[in-house]
């Protein structure tokens, strides 16, 4: 590790990454810059050349109330389906800890399922369980009589058909919560709890004192993961709404693809597309102070 | 004691219901995909496939470009994997065996890049591999994989290479070995397993990746399996057992590997994180 004054041996070996990064990253991102205050449309696009015009693409989204609807919309689905992912996966990682090992290796095999199960793979699970028509779930719904669910559209309505879209969302991403609680868990030291058990505090509060404070790390590491990766939802609405999802259904990203690719204003979409990475720049600063502090740790 | 008993009873019933509701979805895809049409379209769910057929994949492999799709998916990915295992594997070598100045920094940029929502990135990406020509090329694809998946591979090298102390190798060197022997013969064998798990997961990253394959393959015939899967439900939007058929063979290879691997990149992602 300590091997100072290796000359050009390091700096050879991360050349080639270093370059394959630049001109695969870096060069897209500049040009996305470059577009948002671009006139960017069909006529351009036939002669791959924008027009310079300076900030008028972000002077229209920001006077554009679909747009701040838009923002609205994307961070009330992330912090639903964030909060919800952390404290069903925290939840089921607390449970498995207390399990037998025949019955956790069962649930992990369970939640292994789930983390694999590609993502459109399971989007075309839930559109068909939630069919109108022959789906399992108006069938249980109706079934435990909770209503009358028969051939009823979930997507008709903009709350149901988000909460959904919410469900299919946390459902897939609870197993990585779960599981990676679950690794840190084990490596709580057992004198800690032990100790603070004999002391007389309540699970509860062993819980608070202890498990949290030492799992902090990993859960400030796996709610901005989270945050980065729910922002950026696409193709959970995309796939469900039949690649045309109307505008009540628009998220951040589904914004942006629709003002580039389906109404050829590329310019105009590249400026919603820089204030989504804007946004998610303050939850990855977060994450990779993190990332440094336990890098530093190793 | 009796109370114990209950508490167990309890927390495994709980278990079980956790277990079920999880992975009733992956369970319902398959039993759809073996069904005959007549246990699909039921006005009461059957929830076991009491009549097994095979006629919904037959159905799947036999619809236009399914093959074509499965070549396209396999050519992006190998190509991918084993050109950033390459590159990945010579950064993270100098990230996990060398101090040097700007170490930290590179450091930064690694992990920093992986936090770009990708899907901001289509429209420059587009753009530019349309002016290149690299519309409905696969080379396209493969070009723009690497985006996520080099990153994220030298970050998950990096971890396993660091967990190889390095007297190993400096006595290695002591006993006459070259900086190189010592390397080929001490620190290639202990990362193996790593290197395996790596790229399993660069495999499963890029075979299920949807969006960009969407935006840069417009040919049918040049498309990637799970564009050909999504649009499955487009054109075709009753055709359930076929498409539970198609999904369960797309997400069958990436089961099987992820179930290999999973523990290992776990391992690799959360190590040194919790200390006492």
């Amino acid at each position: 590790m300590s091997r100072a004054g290796a000359g050009a041996t390091p700096y050879a070996l991360i050349l080639p990454a270093t370059l394959v990064i630049g001109a695969v990253l870096g060069y897209p991102l500049y040009f996305m810059v470059r577009l948002s205050f671009e006139r960017y449309g069909l006529f351009q696009l036939i002669r791959h050349e924008g027009v310079w015009i300076g900030t008028q693409n972000y002077a229209s989204i920001f006077h554009d109330a679909t747009f701040w609807h838009v923002v609205l919309r994307t961070l009330a689905f992330t912090a639903v389906a964030v909060s919800l992912t952390m404290a069903i996966g925290t939840l089921i990682a607390l449970l498995m800890a207390q399990l037998g090992s025949a019955m956790r290796l069962l649930l992990n095999v369970g939640l292994i399922f789930v983390w694999a199960t590609p993502v459109v793979v399971a989007v075309d699970i839930w559109y068909w369980m939630v069919d109108f028509e022959f789906g399992v779930l108006n069938w249980l719904l109706t079934h435990l009589h909770l209503g009358d669910f028969n051939h009823h559209d979930w997507f008709a309505n903009a709350w149901s058909g988000w909460s959904i879209i919410t469900l299919l969302v946390v459902w897939g991403a609870i197993p990585f919560v779960a599981i990676t609680v679950y690794a840190a868990l084990t490596q709580v030291p057992r004198e800690l709890v032990e100790a603070a058990s004999i002391d007389g505090a309540h699970a509860w509060r062993v819980f608070r004192d202890v498990t949290v404070p030492l799992l902090k790390p990993i859960f400030i590491i796996l709610a901005s993961l989270s945050t980065i990766w729910d922002f950026q939802v696409f193709n959970q609405i995309w796939i469900l709404r039949d690649e045309q999802p109307s505008p009540e259904y628009w998220s951040m990203a589904v914004y942006a693809y629709h003002t580039s690719f389906q109404t050829s204003e590329y310019g105009l979409g590249s400026a919603i597309a820089i204030v989504m990475v804007a946004i998610m720049l303050v939850v990855s600063f977060v994450y990779i102070r993190q990332m440094l502090k336990m890098g530093e740790a190793t | 004691m009796r109370r114990s008993a209950a508490r167990r009873w309890a927390l495994n019933a709980t278990g079980l219901v956790v277990f079920a509701v999880m992975i009733f979805p992956v369970y319902w895809m398959v039993t759809t995909a073996f069904k005959p049409g007549s246990e699909i379209f039921a006005d009461t769910p059957v929830w076991f496939p009491w009549h097994p057929t095979l006629s919904n994949f037959d159905d799947a492999i036999h619809r236009p470009h399914f093959w074509a799709a499965v070549k396209n998916s396999l050519i992006i990915v190998s190509v991918v994997v084993a050109a950033s295992l390459v590159l990945a594997f010579l950064a993270a070598l100098a990230l996990a065996k060398f101090r040097f100045y700007g170490r930290r920094a590179f450091i930064v940029l690694i992990i920093a890049v992986q936090m770009i929502p990708l899907n901001a990135l289509i429209i420059p990406i587009y753009l530019v591999l349309s002016k290149a020509h690299q519309v409905d090329k696969l080379t396209g694809v493969i070009v723009t994989y690497m985006t996520f998946v080099l990153p994220f591979t030298i970050w998950t090298l990096r971890g396993f290479m660091i967990g190889v102390p390095s007297e190993l190798e400096e006595a290695a060197q002591v006993d006459g070995s070259t900086r190189f022997g010592a390397f080929v013969r001490i620190l290639l064998p202990l990362i193996g397993p790593g290197l395996v798990a790596t790229s399993i997961f660069a495999f499963i990253q890029a075979w299920n990746e949807y969006i960009m394959a969407y935006v840069l393959l417009h040919d049918p015939s040049k498309q990637t399996l799970t564009v050909w899967l999504a649009a499955f439900t487009t054109s075709r939007g009753t055709a359930w057992g076929p498409l539970m058929a198609g999904a369960t063979l797309t997400a069958l290879p990436v089961v099987i590997f992820f179930a290999l691997v999973q523990r290992k990149v776990a391992f690799g992602l959360t190590a040194g994180a919790v200390r006492g």
